[in-house]
């Protein structure tokens, strides 16, 4: 009985311990490049999470690494599992990718397995004790993915970091996104070029207080 | 080409289950209606739907455009948001406007906050 107890504290405790980081947004924000960059930073691994690319959809399926741990300041440290999913959209068209040089059954394989990875992002939500939401900051933030997927956080009591990501850019607007989502903190970074990232890590410290 | 504008007073999807709203909805979309909501859906039922919308694209429908009017300020002083949240109390999620279309008519919808700006394309024939 005693160790009944012991074994469930133990289990309790441990999974407390393993926070699930969620990486959400639109197709082409930049989650696996910024899930790349973490993985490379504290971890040595290079395209861990696998490989970006301009066209939409190259993640189409949920993936995860374990055991990131990042060091703050003042010796802080955080443990946690990165989740980078697949980018949320309302529409996939596969003469898209076809314009975009891909054969057709290819393209064709390429939607379906989008509008299957669109499913199991949201269906991961659940699980998430706090969510990155990855945004091109060269874009228009106002668009409805991006208020669903925040307001699918506020109602699951989800702490959020919104991530203002591609400030190499010319076209970067910051502002625009932290106009858009004043409630949350907004962190500007290039996750490309590695711009800012050492405020990002100081950010997921306070997401996860 | 012709675009039919339909309009859903809000008391229509009053009283239906969040699934039977995202049938209703996305069978109306499907036959190539552009939907004027009266109102919102929840966070929650807005996600099912780009669910329901990713489960039932094919060759003919490629998913849909949506956008959400919602005339509550976030930026705003204290008596100002407890008046929201009064007037939220009384209407509910009838506040607002929702445009929902399917996306081989409905190019892109913007949003500025305030405005809407609804862009078509010429429908495809696949």
């Amino acid at each position: 009985m005693i160790s009944f107890f012991k074994n469930f504290f133990k289990r309790f405790f441990a999974k407390k311990k393993d926070i699930k980081f969620g990486l959400y947004g639109p197709p082409n924000g930049g989650k696996t490049t910024l899930a790349n960059k973490i993985c490379e930073d504290w971890l040595g691994e290079k395209d861990a999470m696998g490989s970006a690319s301009a066209m939409a959809h190259e993640t189409r399926e949920i993936k995860i690494k374990e055991q990131v741990i990042i060091k703050g300041s003042n010796n802080r440290e955080l443990t946690f599992n990165l989740v980078d999913t697949p980018g949320i959209a309302t529409k996939i068209d596969y003469e898209e990718f076809v314009q975009e040089g891909m054969a057709e059954d290819e393209a064709k394989n390429r939607a379906k397995e989008a509008t299957k990875g669109v499913i199991s992002a949201i269906k991961w939500l659940d699980d998430m004790d706090a969510v990155i939401v990855v945004l091109d900051s060269t874009k228009d933030p106002y668009s409805q993915v991006n208020i669903t997927i925040v307001g699918n956080l506020e109602a699951r009591k989800i702490p959020v970091l919104v991530v203002a990501n591609k400030v190499d850019m010319k076209k970067s607007d910051i502002k625009k996104i932290q106009a858009a989502f004043p409630q949350y903190k907004v962190q500007g970074i290039s996750a490309k070029t590695g711009k800012n990232m050492d405020k990002f890590y100081d950010a997921l410290f306070e997401v996860t207080k | 080409m012709s675009l039919t504008l339909q309009f859903i007073p809000y008391s229509r999807i009053e009283d239906l289950t969040s699934y039977q709203r995202i049938d209703l909805l996305l069978d109306l979309v499907k036959n190539d209606q552009i939907l004027v909501l009266e109102g919102r859906l929840r966070s929650e039922e807005e996600a099912e739907l780009i669910q329901q919308t990713m489960a039932s694209i094919d060759k003919k429908f490629t998913g849909i455009e949506l956008s959400v009017v919602y005339p509550e300020k976030k930026n705003v002083d204290f008596f100002r948001r407890l008046h929201q949240q009064l007037v939220n109390i009384i209407l509910g999620d009838r506040r607002g406007l929702t445009i929902i279309g399917p996306a081989n008519i409905v190019k892109e919808i913007k949003q500025d906050p305030e405005k809407i700006q609804l862009f078509t394309k010429e429908k495809r024939k696949r």
